[in-house]
């Protein structure tokens, strides 16, 4: 009974993540598109979860959906693309978006018919977790020793992009005047306020 | 039959029932907050509250319920219809959903999962959709613009809470996602004492993720009227006040689990340290998380935009990632 229960909620998660990766696409409201990327990553990571890789997923959610979707949102509402803005270049660009979408399908065909993905392949190469280590240890393990060359790499590659956007959006203006908080804090009450004595009619002068 | 029965219906009812052992109370909490919220400003202002619907007026929620449910539902014109009554939905929800991994008892919870902090952590980080949601689907300037406050206040505070988490889960050692397991390491001693300064800057960060005084900026009154939920009424405007105040009890139950030991009693002695008195010191507990949430809105002026995002990514960040390293630190050089 229990497999039963398992394999409806898998199928009802992949139907809504395909269904929503179609409506990414197919919708007409770029807002939409982005709302239903985060269904279909929130779906995903759901998948993930059945397939007992619980950290994973959750990182998913914390990083995709709780950040890095959040921004997207932001970008995509505040440009209003309208729909007549949206179907502007696809004469222009079809044809590389045809060759990019040729090209991951073929990556995705090269890697689904490798070893890890056959039948009579171990689960363990799917689910590292063992008796004594849970999926986290057990992935903190893989990723700390035989991939730690390539783990710090991808360490360094997004240290590169944080720099490059940062030099990219940083810019100094001149004539813009600028708070200075330890200035605002060293301010003592001498330099501030002077007390003056007015005598009446004649002013401060 | 009887075998599906007690193969299926039977552990699905108890699932049901389980959540609602944990639920009722939440939501009977969240509306006695709004009462107590009044009560508190009150008081701090030398008034008396709402004093007049029952004793001390404690049938208020429940005049302010029904008073809401029969108000007319308004959808402004150009609006989004359905992200506009999903999102009030997704706010109330998301609020309820996170309490499935909070450790009631030491042999309690709806679910009692390994990587429960993470899930809880999730989960809060969801929240923020709720609210862009609701600003774009308004069709409106002042949701617009308090959605984009809001949003960016919880994504920049959440950066800050995540490595306070970190920090608790390195603490902990072993199984440090699992909730149970945090507060069973504070069995002598609560983290708010070793890690006092990010108790603080905890509690900080959750008045901000949770858009309160002095961080409420998104529905600052002088300037956005009320932010993101201007354009809702009835009971709309009902499920965002709801989530609100969910999340705010949410966020004390996180600080009590994280700091304050949770459910565990503060002096062990005679039929204080038992198992049934352990859901009461952690009602007790949150209760006063909440209670300091009232008091810092009745006491605290807001704070600016820039000061905000400042104080959030200029001090708490170098301050939570500079903890981090120094608990690492203290672990593996003394072995602990």
């Amino acid at each position: 009974m229990a497999e039963i229960i398992t394999g409806l909620t898998f199928y009802l998660f992949a139907a809504v993540t395909i269904a929503s990766a179609v409506m990414v696409v197919g919708s007409r409201n770029a807002v939409h598109s982005v709302l239903f990327l985060i269904l279909a990553f929130f779906t995903c990571s759901a998948l993930f979860v059945l397939r007992g890789a619980e950290f994973v997923a959750m990182i998913l959610v914390i990083v995709y959906v709780g950040a890095v979707a959040v921004l997207f949102l932001f970008v995509v509402m505040m440009l209003h693309v309208g729909e007549n803005r949206l179907f502007q270049g696809v004469k222009r660009f079809g044809v590389v978006g045809v060759l990019v979408g040729v090209a991951v399908a073929v990556e995705l065909i090269i890697v689904i018919t490798t070893r890890a993905f056959r039948q009579d392949t171990p689960a363990v190469a799917a689910n590292p977790a063992t008796a004594d280590l849970n999926v986290t240890e057990a992935l903190g393990r893989i990723l700390y020793t035989d991939y730690f060359l390539l783990f710090q790499m991808c360490g360094l590659v997004l240290l590169v992009a944080m720099i490059g956007a940062i030099t990219l959006t940083l810019r100094q203006r001149d004539g813009v005047k600028k708070q200075s908080i330890p200035q605002q804090i060293e301010r003592k009450r001498d330099e501030a306020i002077a007390l003056r004595k007015v005598e009446s009619g004649k002013g401060i002068g | 039959m009887i075998d599906l029965f007690l193969t299926v219906v039977w552990p699905a009812l108890k699932i049901l029932l389980t959540i609602l052992v944990v639920i009722v109370p939440v939501i009977l909490g969240v509306a006695y907050m709004t009462l107590a919220e009044r009560k508190v400003i009150a008081a701090a202002q030398f008034r008396h509250g709402p004093n007049v619907v029952g004793p001390f007026g404690v049938l208020q929620p429940w005049a302010d319920a029904l008073k809401l449910m029969f108000k007319e539902v308004i959808l402004p014109a150009g609006a989004n219809k359905v992200v506009f009554f999903l999102a009030p939905m997704l706010t109330f929800a998301l609020a309820m959903l996170a309490w499935a991994v909070m450790p009631i008892t030491e042999n309690f919870a709806i679910a009692d999962i390994n990587l429960g902090l993470l899930y809880l952590f999730a989960i809060s980080s969801l929240g923020v959709y709720g609210v862009i949601m609701s600003g774009w689907a308004s069709n409106s300037k002042y949701p617009f613009l308090g959605a984009l406050r809001s949003a960016a206040q919880m994504v920049s505070y959440e950066v800050s809470m995540g490595l306070i988490i970190i920090t608790v889960v390195i603490t902990v050692g072993a199984g440090g996602f699992n909730l149970g397991n945090i507060v069973e390491a504070q069995r002598g001693l609560w983290f708010a004492i070793p890690h006092f300064p990010m108790f603080v800057v905890f509690f900080i960060s959750a008045l901000a993720e949770t858009n309160r005084a002095p961080f409420d900026l998104p529905e600052g009154e002088s300037e956005l009227v009320a932010g993101y939920f201007l354009e809702y009424s009835s009971m709309q405007f009902a499920l965002f006040f709801l989530g609100e105040y969910a999340n705010i009890l949410l966020m004390s139950a996180m600080t009590v689990t994280l700091f304050l030991g949770g459910y565990l009693a503060p002096f062990d002695v005679w039929f204080l340290g038992d198992v049934w008195m352990q859901p009461i010191w952690f009602v007790l507990k949150t209760s006063f998380i909440a209670f300091v949430f009232l008091w810092v809105r009745a006491t605290v002026p807001r704070y600016r935009y820039d000061q905000l995002m400042r104080l959030g990514w200029k001090v708490f960040l170098p301050l939570s990632l500079f903890w981090v390293v120094l608990t690492s630190g203290v672990i593996v050089g003394f072995g602990l």
